[in-house]
């Protein structure tokens, strides 16, 4: 088999795995939430509910396709699919464990190995903010442009403290390439190296996700919808699957740099991974069932003011201990 | 600075009580399953109720049609005939209908009934596919047997 074709089988099934865990995230962050509200949460498709997601994408599929008048009818299309195209691109550059032999051929568990791996990848998250902004200035709405000035102003300005604290990552690990900073982890983890890098990392991966606390691009009391109000049926769907498949790969990103990637006690290094990233999601589900919304006012300045100077501090403490 | 230190602190202390809720038993119930029990005095679809004798407590005085702020009700009295009495008064309702679409369970009817004859009971569960369906007539609403609704067939109102 063809190296080409073996990356080609990688790539369909990972994608394959995103969009039913997405679809299952759905299921389980509706439950999750309604048990934290002392609701019972959809239990009525199929048992526990379980076939829910398929409900509703059924339903998502088969609502007819309308678009308003007087929009950018190019970008208003292609908005969602910029959205859904960068959340998964991140994917690609995502280690999930050791190469394995199956049918006497090594397979890597990684679709690219990029030497410049976070560079990469960072330059890959900060396109994401053209689905929301391409998607709230097409549609023709204020509350769809407002999210989407709100989206714009939120992901550019916490790219910054993110890239500040990847950046003490790769000065503890010495490489950009995410198997080798995993490789590095692999007696201790950057999570107790550098606590705060990762709590920061861990708010602006909020922010970049537009998930509450910092959900204000779609701030559905105040803009309706935000940037994809105008957006119905397999459209909408597109934004949704975005949304969580950049929840997915933020925490994949998370367990990759700071939580050790696949190791773990036994032998089972791809679980480990796979259940590091549901205890990140679990509380990306757990904090937006109790933190209310930032104001916009209070974000900016919490970005600027507090996270910036923040992460650069810890930037030049972790520089100067490492390099001395 | 001590002040944001606090208020961190009170964010963390609230993903612990929500975590904590997490683990309470959720207080919906799967309705048409599981129904609530009602108390009594809730107010839910009407009742036209008897005296012990079997006779009708309304005498058809149209009180209830008259303070219904809605105008639900419809009373048709008529002259109780001898030897063959419905009520112990002089008149009966011939006919009593109650659009159960507009009424609005205030409960003034049963207030304004000298006699006690209609109540409000505890079956809240009306809807129909037809407007026609929402009018209940007298057999609807008159209880079968005397004390049936749960209330005590002897009382004076």
């Amino acid at each position: 088999m063809s190296v080409t074709c073996i990356v080609l089988i990688k790539g369909l099934v990972l994608i394959g795995i995103l969009f039913l865990s997405a679809a299952y995230m759905t299921l389980c962050e509706r439950v999750l939430m309604a048990r934290m509200q002392l609701r019972l949460g959809p239990n009525r498709v199929g048992p526990f509910g379980l076939l829910q997601p398929i409900a509703d994408g059924l339903k998502l599929l088969t609502k007819e396709r309308f678009q308003p008048d007087n929009i950018e009818i190019f970008t208003y299309w292609l908005a969602p699919a910029i959205s859904l195209f960068i959340a998964l691109a991140v994917f690609m550059l995502i280690p999930f464990g050791d190469p394995i032999e199956i049918f006497g051929q090594t397979i890597t568990l990684w679709i690219a190995n990029v030497n410049v791996g976070l560079v990469f990848l960072l330059a890959l998250t900060s396109l994401a903010v053209y689905g929301v902004v391409l998607a709230g200035w097409s549609s023709n709405n204020r509350y769809s442009l407002l999210g989407g000035l709100r989206g714009t102003a939120q992901m550019i300005s916490y790219e910054i403290p993110m890239g500040l604290s990847l950046l003490t990552v790769v000065l503890l690990a010495g490489t950009l390439n995410l198997s080798e900073i995993v490789a590095a982890q692999k007696d201790h983890w950057f999570i107790w190296t550098n606590p705060l890098s990762f709590i920061i990392y861990i708010i602006t991966a909020f922010a970049e996700t537009n998930r509450a606390p910092f959900d204000l691009p779609e701030a559905e009391q105040e803009l309706t919808g935000g940037y994809h109000t105008e957006y119905g049926g397999m459209k909408f769907a597109l934004f949704f699957l975005a949304e969580y498949v950049n929840i997915l790969a933020v925490s994949a990103l998370a367990v990759t740099l700071f939580l050790g990637g696949w190791y773990g006690p036994g032998n089972i290094p791809i679980l480990w991974f796979f259940l590091k990233v549901a205890c990140v999601v679990f509380f990306f589900m757990w904090v937006r069932a109790t933190l209310p919304r930032f104001r916009y006012d209070q974000l900016m300045s919490f970005g600027w003011k507090v996270l910036i100077p923040l992460a650069t501090v810890n930037l030049l403490l972790t520089s100067y201990l490492v390099l001395r | 600075m001590k002040k944001k230190f606090l208020q961190v602190l009170a964010m963390l202390r609230g993903l612990l009580i929500v975590l904590k809720y997490a683990f309470k038993k959720p207080i919906t119930i799967q309705y048409p399953e599981q129904k609530r029990k009602l108390p009594v005095i809730s107010r839910g679809r009407h009742i036209l109720t008897k005296w012990k004798d079997g006779k009708e407590r309304c005498v058809g005085c149209e009180l209830c049609a008259i303070v219904c702020p809605a105008q639900a009700i419809t009373v048709r009295a008529a002259e109780n005939k001898p030897g063959e009495e419905h009520s112990h008064g002089e008149r009966y309702a011939a006919d009593f209908q109650i659009n159960m679409a507009r009424c609005i369970y205030c409960g003034l009817c049963e207030e304004a009934c000298p006699t006690g004859a209609i109540i409000l009971g505890n079956d809240y569960e009306l809807s129909g596919y037809t407007r026609e369906s929402l009018i209940f007539t007298k057999d609807q609403l008159t209880e079968k047997n005397p004390g049936d609704c749960g209330r005590d067939p002897n009382r004076e109102i």
